[in-house]
């Protein structure tokens, strides 16, 4: 079968196919700039202020989903097979006002307008997943979305009164549902997209086994899933990225399920695609999730990349490593398995070979006598890069410690585990004492960074005040709140 | 006539913002959204790598060998003068010719066919230079030996040593309080587009249309006369958009006229932070005297202020920190001098408030000391050094205060937040709960309504009234979210009693109002409005002795009232009644102009009335911190906010909540960060954290003083909303304050800096543990 080199996919109403997209391309530019759909704004290119929200909807295993995502980093090929609905498609031929732009008119959730159509197409995914939302569930999907005027109180307003101007159930995204679904499904045809110039390919594979191939044929290629952090290569650092081959379609690396006493997470998994499973089996991740980036980034950003990039300042690879976490690289039809701690090697190097690339992760369930914990620093509490991320766990039987598992985030220049904190508490008794120790013994550990998020001293005491959180959290002695409680 | 009918969109009315539906439907036009001419092209700045060096030359080799690059623009390619310093003291070249003066400084731009051909090309430009020494603050600038930006001002009244002398208590003390990247929301752009003769059009987003038309003269060598600026609306300004347009108006006009083509500059956001200046950063040296009951006896401040390499605006911002030093507390004898420093790096400019918020934060800041010190609730602190309105009430600029509302309206507010009772309950909380602990603070603001620089008080507008009693409103002031075109057009509804519908709302444009003075200082309604009403006055002088002519009938009888006009006995619809004056050939256009009364100001003898009336507020939060990692919350805060007779409720409760949000960022997680090499690297909102939907209170009570009435004559008894309530934002901090205090027992005043980012709060607590 030979390759595809256009990218097709559903625009608003309309079947679109670009004959030649570049790997950079961004979806904002070709909606600005080609298709004159200026609704959708640039406010930082950065996925951070969410003033280019749009809707992409995708037929997967669940049937058609829709999400919101930013069109500033989502590549163009990405959105292949996709349904991208933009704010142009949201009042009714009739030009009606859409209920979600009606509530925000009458409760004066616009003042500068310029953030207003994101936070409409913010407000209508939210609508259409909880028409009825309570005010953390808006704020939830609002972190991914900037408003510098209104000081968001009556966008919250707005989006908490939505539901009396209309029922998703008669929104056309739902009543062409079928229409929809049987339109992308015609726009899958099983084969592998190469489109752009040659020296800027987009390459889509049409299976995992594809992915594998196409690393084989092209080694140097930039591996694009969610695009979180790719996307900013391109729209901050002008890096070129191209070749580039799109994984954020391939099913069989999104599966996320409970297999024994492990939890499996495909590598291209969102963070939103965990979430639920997650909350269910380590309830003690369900508001940490919550505070990674926004909506639209976790609707895009997958587990995988998280690791795969090697920041030494992502949210997963701590609280991942805790809790004894393995992952899966492949290589044409060869796979290893290794513990997730050993991936990170140093500052920008990983254990990854350019044609290997991340399957999947497999996370160990804690047991009952097992407490774990996953904490956060970050200047500004949502849609914020750590200054310092911790995931803790341990073993306490009959008031010992043992079989502790210390990591952080933002304190080396990998995630790295906390070895001498890790022995000053192994086979230690449950006791303030030994978390103090354990406290000293991270300066021996870590020499954190000062920059910009936070300074060397600040991340050090802190690092250090987490694992005495840790202790009061869930000492039974102590009953006072040691924790700013969410919402 | 029926009483009981009326307009709609009447003043002192909820109506919603003219572009509301637009704005929610993605149909509001912004300047980037404009469809370009045929064969336009696009401008990107290249910027210096260095804080400080003597620039030697530039070497565009690789640049004008990019497919796609039409050229470049350099010094030497300004037609007229390279300056665009906006209180002309050329201190501010559009690109400069000898020295670099800040990291990230615009040196050239870069004309290509699209923006990422000219953004690309606009990185393998190689500029030579010889590295300087840099200062990046204001200290560090005063120990180098750097000096003033602009003249500095003292304000003094009474005598200062000899109160200090008697005083019973004496404190002296530093704060440093960081500056504020406005993160509008639509960056800065100008799109120009050539004419014949002389002429170019600029479409850009800037407060200050006339300066910027005159700056693009200025850098054309063109009279003012070819050029037309336009600004439907903005994407927020906040005072960033007041002079930082300049630039990028110049680049995109030279670049037109070069090359006789349409040319568009749009900064990506990392640029638009680096390259546009923000909030002055301060360092603040009191000293205050007072008496054991905490009563004030004399004030010493000196206003040290970042300004960066030019001045800018950094005048007037430093004498407004003076004159809101007292906020609002009578000082017997003070002493107040600013200090406006050149620093390498951006130059700093207008940003809501415009160092009024600095100089508030530091009365505060020595409420709070003399609180700690006499062990007192710094709200009786607070009252009992309010200014009077009898006696007791004169300003350091030698100004009374004759319209404080202050003891009223805090005292409603204390009320209504049953701030005693909290109080109470938080010392209590604070004593069984060792690792969160909370904080509660209850602040005021007095703000002075008008622009210092006199002349700026001024203010046109041009109403045309169709024949087919239709009405088209254009004014001087530009609309950036603030609702200014809706009140002004609801003032123009009432005046004309027809109904809001009727009238169109345009763009501002230098075409049709001419030496308009900036949108800021919270003056736009209180200007334009008066002008747009002056306006309407003379038209309907006119339509009145046309029709108690024709009808013969007394002036007094011709009356506007709900969409129709009363002549005698006989009822006509306005349209109808408008028609019959044209075929009569009453002049149905006019322009309107307003100058504020009563206001002079010497700047030499730091004596005057430099304000027509002021604006009051007060607000009271109440926050959590947890001590371990200084992550805090606001749970709640109560707002009373002082708009005079609201022309428009709900917009005003908007910009106050706005406001508030905006200055409770300013003082906890918005922190610009320069590196050593002077580089700042908070410089977008990845890096720069403004506050987000779950940072606002988690109770939030906000009203207007609604029995309030301006004393003064302005436009319908409304007072100005812009800038006030910003500093509302103030009782977050000081909440955050007295929960840091709480870990040594309120007996030492915690000094936190602002922002008071988790860190600072962290380290203060841990501060003051260790002393304690």
């Amino acid at each position: 079968m030979t390759h595809r080199t256009d990218i097709r996919f559903v625009l608003n109403g309309r079947d679109v196919s670009v004959p030649s997209v570049a790997a950079d391309q961004t979806l904002l530019d070709f909606l600005r700039l080609e298709r004159r759909l200026t609704g959708t704004k640039e406010g930082c290119a950065e996925g951070d202020c969410g003033a280019c929200t749009v809707l992409v909807g995708r037929l997967g295993d669940a049937g058609l989903t829709y999400v919101p995502v930013n069109a500033c980093i989502r590549f163009l090929a990405s959105v292949d097979g996709c349904h991208v609905v933009t704010v142009e498609h949201l009042s009714g031929p009739d030009g009606r006002l859409h209920p979600v732009q009606q509530a925000m008119i009458d409760h004066h959730g616009s003042q500068c307008g310029f953030c207003t159509p994101g936070f409409v197409m913010a407000l209508y995914a939210l609508w259409m997943q909880t028409p009825e939302p309570t005010e953390a569930q808006v704020e939830t999907a609002l972190q991914g979305n900037l408003c510098r005027c209104t000081g968001y109180e009556p966008i919250i307003r707005a989006a908490v009164a939505v539901s009396r101007y209309g029922t998703p159930a008669s929104d056309h995204l739902n009543t062409e549902r079928e229409t929809m679904t049987a339109r992308l499904a015609a726009l899958k045809d099983g084969r592998r997209v190469v489109s752009g110039p040659e020296d800027n390919l987009s390459i889509i594979p049409s299976s995992v086994d594809d992915l594998a191939e196409c690393l084989q044929t092209y080694p140097k290629a930039t591996i694009v899933a969610g695009a979180t952090d790719v996307g900013l290569w391109v729209t901050k650092f002008l890096r070129n990225i191209g070749p580039a081959i799109f994984t954020g379609h391939l099913e069989d690396l999104k599966s996320v399920k409970k297999q024994g006493s492990l939890l499996l997470i495909g590598a291209g998994a969102s963070y939103t695609d965990c979430q639920e499973l997650l909350s269910e089996h380590l309830p003690h991740l369900s508001s940490y999730w919550d505070r990674i980036a926004g909506w639209q980034v976790r609707n895009m950003g997958t587990v995988g990349g998280n690791i795969a990039n090697g920041s030494p300042i992502g949210d997963t690879p701590p609280v991942l490593i805790a809790l004894g976490a393995e992952i899966t690289l492949r290589r044409g039809s060869e796979s290893r398995t290794l513990p997730l701690a050993d991936f990170f090697i140093d500052y920008g190097k990983q254990d990854r070979q350019p044609d290997e690339f991340v399957a999947s992760i497999h996370v160990p369930l804690p047991g009952p006598n097992d407490l774990d914990a996953a904490y956060k620093i970050s200047k500004r509490r949502d849609e914020d890069i750590s200054s310092v991320a911790a995931g803790i766990h341990m073993t306490v039987t009959n008031g010992v410690v043992s079989n502790v598992r210390i990591a952080f985030g933002g304190m080396a220049a990998t995630p790295k585990r906390a070895s001498a904190a890790e022995a000053a508490l192994n086979g230690q008794p449950w006791t303030r004492a030994s978390f103090e120790a354990a406290a000293h013994a991270l300066a021996e550990d870590f020499s954190p960074l000062t920059d910009w998020r936070a300074s060397s001293d600040y991340r050090m005491l802190t690092a250090q005040n987490l694992l005495r959180r840790f202790f009061l959290e869930n000492d039974t002695q102590t009953d006072n709140p040691v924790q700013l409680a969410c919402a | 006539m029926k009483d009981n009918v009326s307009i709609i969109g009447a003043a002192h009315t909820n109506v919603n913002h003219d572009s509301a539906i637009k704005h929610v439907t993605g149909r509001a036009d912004y300047t980037d959204d404009i469809a370009l001419p045929e064969g336009a092209l696009h401008a990107y700045l290249g910027v210096s790598d260095v804080a400080h060096a003597k620039l030697l030359g530039i070497d565009f080799t690789e640049v004008l060998a990019t497919p796609g690059v039409v050229g470049v623009l350099t010094a030497d390619d300004v037609p007229g003068a390279n300056d665009i310093s906006p209180t002309h003291l050329n201190d501010e070249p559009v690109f400069p010719t000898e020295a670099i003066q800040f990291h990230g400084q615009p040196m050239f731009a870069v004309v290509a066919e699209t923006r990422d051909i000219a953004r690309r090309a606009a990185e393998l430009a190689k500029i030579e230079y010889e590295t300087l020494p840099h200062a990046l603050d204001p200290i560090a600038a005063q120990e180098a030996g750097y000096p003033h930006v602009t003249a500095p001002l003292k304000l003094e009244r009474g005598d200062v040593a000899p109160a200090q002398a008697a005083a019973a208590n004496r404190i002296k003390g530093r704060m440093s309080v960081g500056g504020q990247d406005h993160m509008y929301l639509e960056g800065h752009i100008a799109f120009a587009i050539p004419g014949e003769d002389n002429d170019v059009i600029v479409h850009c987003s800037t407060q200050h249309p006339s300066e910027a038309q005159h700056m693009v003269a200025h850098v054309l060598g063109v009279p003012s006369n070819a050029v037309v600026v336009n600004v439907r609306r903005m994407g927020g300004g906040f005072g960033g958009k007041e002079s930082q347009m300049n630039l990028f108006c110049a680049v995109a006009a030279m670049a037109a006229k070069k090359w006789n083509r349409a040319v568009k500059i749009r900064p990506d956001r990392d640029q638009d932070m680096t390259a546009t200046g923000k909030r002055h950063d301060f360092v603040i040296d009191y000293d205050v005297a007072f008496d054991n009951s905490g009563r004030i006896q004399a004030v010493e401040g000196s206003f040290a202020a970042r300004c960066g390499f030019s001045a800018d605006l950094s005048g007037p911002v430093t004498d407004r920190a003076l004159f809101h030093a007292d906020n609002a507390y009578f000082y017997p004898n003070v002493r107040l001098n600013s200090h406006p420093m050149k620093t390498n790096t951006v130059s700093n400019t207008a940003f809501r408030g415009f160092g009024g918020p600095q100089g508030v934060i530091a009365a505060e800041r020595m409420i709070e000391e003399i609180a700690y010190a006499t062990g007192q609730d710094p709200l009786d602190v607070r009252k009992v050094n309010f200014y009077g309105t009898k006696d007791r009430n004169v300003t350091p600029y030698h100004q009374e205060v004759e319209d404080s509302i202050l003891d009223r309206l805090v005292g409603e507010l204390e009320d209504t937040s049953e701030y005693r009772q909290r109080r109470q309950d938080i010392i209590e909380f604070n004593k069984t709960s060792p690792i969160l602990k909370k904080g509660i603070a209850l602040t005021p603001v007095k703000f002075g309504i008008s622009f210092t620089a006199t002349w700026y008080n001024q203010a046109g507008a041009l109403v045309h009234v169709y024949n087919d009693g239709s009405i088209h409103l254009n004014h001087g002031g530009t609309e950036m979210g603030q609702g200014l075109n809706t009140k002004v057009a609801q003032v123009v509804a009432e005046a004309f009693q027809v109904d809001f519908s009727r009238i169109k709302i345009t763009k501002t444009t230098t075409e049709k109002v001419p030496n308009t003075s900036a949108t800021a200082a919270s003056s736009g309604t209180d200007l334009n409005g008066m002008a747009a009403l002056n306006a309407v006055e003379q038209i309907k002088a006119r339509l009145v002795k046309f029709a108690a002519e024709t009808w013969d009938v007394a002036p007094e009888e011709v009356v506007f009232h709900a969409n129709q006009v009363h002549v005698g006995q006989e009822v006509l619809p306005f349209d109808a009644f408008i028609k019959q004056a044209y075929l009569a050939r009453v002049q149905l256009s006019a322009a309107g102009f307003y100058k504020t009364p009563k206001i002079h100001w010497d700047r030499a003898k730091g004596q005057g009335r430099p304000f027509y009336y002021y604006a009051y507020g007060a607000s009271c939060s109440e926050v959590t911190i947890d001590t371990l990692t200084g992550e805090y919350r606001v749970e709640r805060t109560d707002v009373l906010h002082d708009v005079g007779r609201s022309l428009n409720p709900v917009l005003d409760k908007g910009q106050v909540e706005g406001a508030f949000i905006q200055g409770m960022g300013w003082l906890t997680t918005e922190e610009l960060w320069w590196d050593d090499a002077g580089r700042l690297r908070t410089h977008a909102p990845s890096t720069y954290k403004i506050p987000l939907a779950s940072d606002r209170p988690r109770i939030f009570n906000v009203n207007l003083a609604d029995w309030s009435e301006n004393r003064e004559l302005t436009i319908k008894r409304s007072k100005a909303v812009g800038e006030p309530p910003f500093m509302l934002g103030i009782s977050v901090f000081e909440a955050l304050s007295m929960a840091v205090a709480s870990v040594a027992d309120y007996r030492e005043c915690p000094r936190l800096d602002a922002p008071a980012t988790p860190e600072r709060v962290l380290m203060a607590v841990a501060r003051l543990q260790e002393g304690s």
